[in-house]
């Protein structure tokens, strides 16, 4: 068992192909894919079918985006599927006073629960997954007593407008997926918050001495995620037309989180990649339509997606050992 | 190289014993923080005074339709005896500072299974696959966990995916549903009971016995305990960490898969939603029982009190009638918060004193 | 556990070779060598000292030893015959058997259950015995001295019965060698004794034992022979009897006594300009165990070095001054303006800014590029309506870069790809990008390369005359005692010599630091 080196300290940068999979990896695949289903999947180079794609991929996009805040900061955020039930349950109950009200109530919870995880994680010091898990069992539980277990459907034109209707052929929650992934990637990269966090999920002592404000950094943190699933969950919502808080978001965590991981953002935290991780959403997509389009299953897709995530993370694992 | 040892150790213990040297060390916390105590009573038997009060809450409630054994036994021993089987093999994997979170999915894998090969190739089959298939899935994220050093909670998620999957797979997305003969005497194992008493009951019982005693009693539980406590420790201190690790994920699947296989039983057929939740559900009763989630400490007594109280209190809600059936989620939900933020303050401040 | 008569040892140690032996042990970590052809002999029923400071190599030869690194080159050979344990767990089959500085036990179990764990007496049946379990341990601790009851959670303990819990584990182990790293840290002087007792009895059970140890009183008190080891080189070896403790602690600091010192070893210059008002003022910083009425004075130009051994209570002094160190009291004041004490954050704003001593773990974010390194600590200033200026931060950047002479690939390089030199450079730059009052160093120079000590010591020389206050703290003597314009000597959490001017040399350092023994003869052994 002899130790292993740390990364060269030398001038020159040696080659390390691990790191380039890492970082590279996702938009091979991508492109990968793409290539292989416009030779082989019929239909598939339609404008209809490339809209569809991006419609279905928005859910996943956006609360990876808020996943891969957390992560970034060495954390998990393992609520977000209740979230989102949450939010759709929500919904029809304030729609009685008006569109706008029902959709700020579902941000409300949202943020509540990123509050509440938030406190736990950074106040209290609870280990984010133990936090999360919490959050996640009550959470859905929650969401399902005020909706009675039932599902509601949703008249609202408004709703129906964010989820289905198009802005010049562009359908309106792509063009809101586009936006948030846009502000969350300048967020990271110009605002204080955005270094902050990453340097707090890189080495959290030395940003301690650093002066970085860790407890408030990692409230926004959570928040944001909270806010981010509630949106997704908003626009879910709009688009099935029903709020369906008994399935609504299920399995989205472990959705987040590959689209995260394969994007490569490391779950050791430190560094982000949030166009990675749009790339890691639409990658999940691909393969899931790939899979349907020959005919193979929606467990076909489970099971694939399984060994995604394990190899991702197996990549991932840093070969820098103390 | 094998020369021989002389034997230090008791010529050391000898020579010390014969020393006059003076006491270095007494007992000096005879009058223990009254409140530590109660906190530390209240972390392991807290469960269980719960279970009590919500118990003695029911009778007075709700009188026979309560206490009376169709549904103390026949309903609620009997509708939690799979959770309380899974969440043993729960137990043991989150005192040794991990987690799995395949538990569900792997029970509706071993349900489909049994429920397949039962009707294929008789009960002997039925019995046999999806106990094999469970502990492979268990090995395999026991591997990845102890050898590959991958965080516990990834791993397991995608194992839940995987066993879905693998459940979805074999009843064709669900469609397909597969009787298990009438004849056969698996439906007994679900269906029959001994002195009164349902076969998984039984069961469940009769692996918390064992569990207990192989946790608190024997070498491989003490290691357990050592490498939930301190990670970095067990190993120097000689234990066979990575051995220890991945049979804990083994048994837990496999547990899960016997799980499985008495719901396939008692239903007469594997459904591949089975189980969905399960492991939140496990997970809440083992920490509720007085287990840290952080490792190094837990009761199986405790976890048999939280998955009681989980279930009486899902009971109390179905006699209520007029509360949500989902409220049940709610409180496991705030139980497991509670418990947890209980757990935290505990910890701070033995830290700092 | 069988308490049979000791067997008599095989014949007399003449005729036997040495229990351990190291032959030129080689072992190299990314470019750093820690140990530098190292040999080390240790001799059944023989008791060796393992000397030198932090980053000396001590842990990584026993480490090498251990079983927990393989060496680049040389061999170690254990019973006459050359091994390479692939596991600590191996080592302690054999027969090393190791007790480290860090308690390795499980605190939430019981001192029983941690004492016998691995080797739990069992019944017929093949369960463990509980009951005999805990009695045995009662027996055992009781021979240590212990009376406490053995079901109870190790942590709930303390920390010195911990210790004996861990020295009777290893011993228990019917080791033929027993390292022990830094034992005594947490034992009062009764429990030291009970300690000593049972290494002399170890000592004629023929076991060899490796001592590790910064307490000079206890090398002289129960060790045979003291090997010294300095940056990864052993510099001295031979038995006790021939050293007095002025030359230990001399050999351990690299310097020659005897010698006179000229300027010029290091780039520091001589005195500096002091105004009369101290800019840094820190009074009776106190914590349990660490620290105790310690008094801080930094005047602007001034170099004021903080020197002494290791778990002196330096780098908790300046941590506690930065507020990174909770204390029971204490008041530190800037420019005399009180700081409330207990935030980084706070004490930056108020000019104080720390470089900490382990830049790995408390330093660098090895992820993240120079830049970001650098300006981690600045952002707030750059930052406007809560989006970080660029612009600005470029700038900084390359005045710091240039002005430190960071050799890199550019600014967009990771840190954790620059040398030590390097990082210490991007550390430095972080905190004077702030424009501090005052600078607490926590060895600057510590693994770095000769090329970038020397540019990092004229740094600090000429931050001190541009009005700077400087604390620094470095167990290189020489450093101390041509850097500072006065230095502080710290023995266990106290100030134990104020040396000023003329007073602060070399020998006066080690001569207040090994208590004021000059070359008069050390304890004998009991």
């Amino acid at each position: 068992m002899s130790a292993t080196p740390a990364a060269g300290d030398s001038l020159t940068r040696r080659f390390d192909a691990r790191a380039a999979v890492r970082d590279q990896g996702v938009y091979v695949a991508v492109g990968a894919l793409l290539a292989f289903n416009l030779l082989f999947t019929s239909n598939f180079a339609s404008l209809d079918t490339l809209r569809l794609q991006l419609i279905q991929a928005v859910p996943v996009i956006i609360v990876a985006l808020g996943m891969a805040l957390v992560i970034a900061t060495e954390g998990i955020d393992l609520s977000v599927g209740a979230v989102m039930a949450l939010a759709s349950a929500v919904v029809p109950l304030y729609l009685g006073y008006s569109v706008e009200v029902a959709i700020a109530m579902a941000l409300v919870c949202g943020v509540a629960v990123g509050v509440l995880n938030g406190f736990m994680v950074a106040v209290v010091g609870i280990q984010p997954i133990v936090a999360t898990l919490a959050v996640l069992v009550g959470g859905r539980g929650v969401a399902l007593v005020l909706a009675e277990g039932r599902l509601t459907e949703i008249f609202d034109p408004t709703l129906t407008y964010l989820g289905s209707g198009r802005v010049l052929g562009v359908p309106f929650n792509v063009i809101v997926a586009a936006v948030l992934a846009l502000l969350i990637g300048a967020m990271v990269r110009r605002t204080i918050i955005g270094r902050q966090l990453v340097a707090v999920g890189g080495n959290r002592e030395a940003s301690v001495l650093a002066g970085v404000p860790v407890k408030r950094t990692l409230f926004a943190v959570y928040v944001t995620s909270g806010v981010l699933a509630a949106i997704a969950g908003v626009l879910l919502t709009g688009r099935s037309g029903a709020a369906n808080p008994a399935y609504i978001g299920l399995d989205y965590e472990l959705f987040a989180i590959t689209a995260v991981v394969v994007g490569g953002t490391p779950l050791t935290g430190g560094r982000i990649r949030v166009f990675g991780t749009v790339m890691g959403a639409l990658l999940m997509q691909l393969v899931s339509t790939t899979l349907v389009s020959h005919n193979l299953t929606d467990s076909d897709r489970r099971i694939v997606t399984a060994l995604i995530i394990v190899a991702a993370v197996t990549l991932q694992r840093s070969r820098r050992t103390t | 190289m094998m020369r021989e040892r002389p034997d230090t150790a008791a010529a050391v213990t000898e020579r010390l014993a014969g020393d006059d040297a003076p006491t270095v060390h007494v007992d000096r916390r005879a009058g223990a923080d009254r409140r530590e105590r109660l906190f530390g009573i209240l972390q392991r038997s807290g469960a269980l005074i719960m279970l009590v009060i919500t118990l003695v809450t029911g009778a007075a409630a709700f009188g026979t339709s309560f206490t009376s054994p169709d549904n103390l036994i026949d309903t609620v021993a009997a509708g939690s005896a799979f959770l309380a089987i899974v969440a043993v093999g729960m137990t043991f994997v989150i005192i040794s500072g991990g987690i799995d979170l395949s538990v569900g999915a792997v029970l509706a894998m071993s349900a489909v299974l049994t429920a397949y090969c039962a009707a294929e190739y008789g009960p002997v089959a039925g019995i046999v696959v999806p106990l094999a298939a469970s502990a492979l899935v268990g090995l395999a994220q026991g591997l990845l966990i102890s050898r590959v050093a991958l965080p516990a909670f990834i791993v397991t998620l995608a194992g839940m995916q995987l066993a879905r999957g693998v459940a979805f797979k074999v009843t064709d997305e669900g469609n397909k549903t597969v009787l298990i003969p009438p004849d056969s005497w698996l439906r007994d194992l679900g269906s029959g009971a001994i002195l009164g008493v349902p076969i998984p009951v039984v069961i469940a019982l009769a692996t918390f016995a064992v569990g207990g005693i192989v946790l608190n009693r024997s070498r491989s539980g003490q290691a357990v305990f050592a490498i939930g406590g301190s990670e970095d420790a067990a190993p120097l201190m000689g234990l066979p960490v990575r051995r220890v690790k991945t049979s804990l994920y083994v048994w837990s699947a496999l547990l899960a898969g016997v799980a499985g296989v008495l719901i396939a039983a008692r239903s007469s057929t594997g459904e591949p939603t089975a189980g969905y939740g399960l492991e939140l559900q496990a997970i809440a009763a083992v920490v509720i029982g007085g287990t840290l989630l952080t490792g190094g400490y837990g009761t199986m007594s405790g976890t048999l009190a939280g998955v009681s109280l989980l279930a009486v209190i899902q009971n109390l809600i179905n006699q209520l009638g007029t509360l949500s059936q989902y409220f049940q989620d709610v409180v496991s939900g705030a139980f497991l918060l509670a418990v947890v933020l209980l757990q935290q303050i505990l910890a701070r401040r033995r830290r700092l004193q | 556990m069988n308490i049979a008569a000791a067997p008599t040892p095989e014949g007399g140690t003449a005729a036997r070779g040495p229990l351990l032996d190291v032959q030129d042990v080689t072992k190299r970590f990314a470019g750093v060598t820690a140990l530098d052809s190292v040999s080390f002999e240790l001799g059944a029923g023989e008791v060796r000292a393992l000397v030198g400071e932090n980053g000396a190599g001590k842990s990584t030869l026993i480490k090498v030893i251990t079983g927990v690194y393989r060496p680049e080159a040389g061999e170690v050979r254990y019973l006459d015959e050359p091994v390479s344990f692939g596991s600590p767990r191996e080592a302690q089959v054999a027969g090393i058997s190791t007790i480290y500085q860090e308690i390795n036990l499980v605190p939430q179990m019981s001192a029983a259950r941690n004492l016998f764990l691995g080797r739990e007496p069992t019944n017929r049946v093949g369960l463990v015995d509980v009951r005999r379990m805990n009695a045995d341990a009662s027996d055992v601790l009781a021979n240590y001295g212990v009376h406490v009851d053995p079901r109870k959670p190790l942590r709930e303990l303390g920390v010195g019965v911990q210790q004996m819990v861990a020295i009777a584990r290893a011993v228990t182990t019917d080791a033929r060698v027993v390292i022990m790293d830094e034992p005594t840290s947490s034992l009062e002087p009764r429990e030291v004794e009970r300690l000593f007792e049972v290494i002399r009895i170890l000592r004629e059970q023929q076991v060899g034992v490796v001592y590790v140890s910064h307490k000079l009183d206890e090398i002289f008190a129960i060790c045979d022979s003291v090997t010294v080891l300095r940056d990864g080189r052993r510099v001295h070896e031979g038995p006790v009897p021939e050293l007095t403790k002025l030359r230990l602690v001399a050999v351990m600091l690299g310097r020659d006594v005897a010698d006179v010192r000229e300027s010029g070893r290091t780039r520091f210059t001589a005195s500096h300009v002091q105004a009369a008002e101290p800019v840094l003022s820190a009074r009776s910083l106190t914590r349990r165990h660490l620290l105790e009425d310690v008094d801080v004075d930094v005047r602007p130009g001034e170099v004021v070095g903080l020197a002494g051994l290791l778990g002196s209570g330096r780098s908790e002094t300046v941590k506690a001054i930065f507020g990174a160190q909770a204390v029971d009291r204490g008041e530190v004041a800037v420019g005399g303006a009180p700081v409330k004490m207990g935030s980084p954050a706070r004490a930056l704003a108020a000019g104080v800014a720390l470089l900490p001593e382990d830049r790995k773990a408390e330093g660098i974010v090895p992820d993240l590029s120079i830049r970001e390194n650098i300006l981690l600590a600045a952002l707030p200033r750059l930052t406007r309506a809560g989006l970080v200026s660029d612009r600005k931060g470029d700038e900084i950047v390359e005045i710091f870069m240039r002005r430190l002479r960071i050799k890199a690939a550019g600014p967009a390089q990771k840190v954790r790809e620059l040398s030590g030199g390097n990082q210490q450079k991007v550390l430095l730059a972080r905190l004077l990008c702030l424009e501090p009052k005052v600078l607490l160093l926590d060895e600057p120079t510590r693994g770095i390369d000769v090329g970038a000590k020397a540019e990092v010591q004229g740094l600090i020389d000429e931050l001190a005359q541009t009005g700077l206050g400087v604390v620094l703290i470095s167990s290189e003597l020489e450093e101390v005692a041509e850097g500072s314009d006065r230095v502080l000597v710290l023995q266990d959490g106290r100030i134990v010599a104020r040396l000023a001017g003329e007073e602060i040399s070399e020998e006066e350092i080690v001569s207040a630091i090994s208590g004021g023994d000059d070359d008069t003869a050390q304890r004998p052994a009991p």
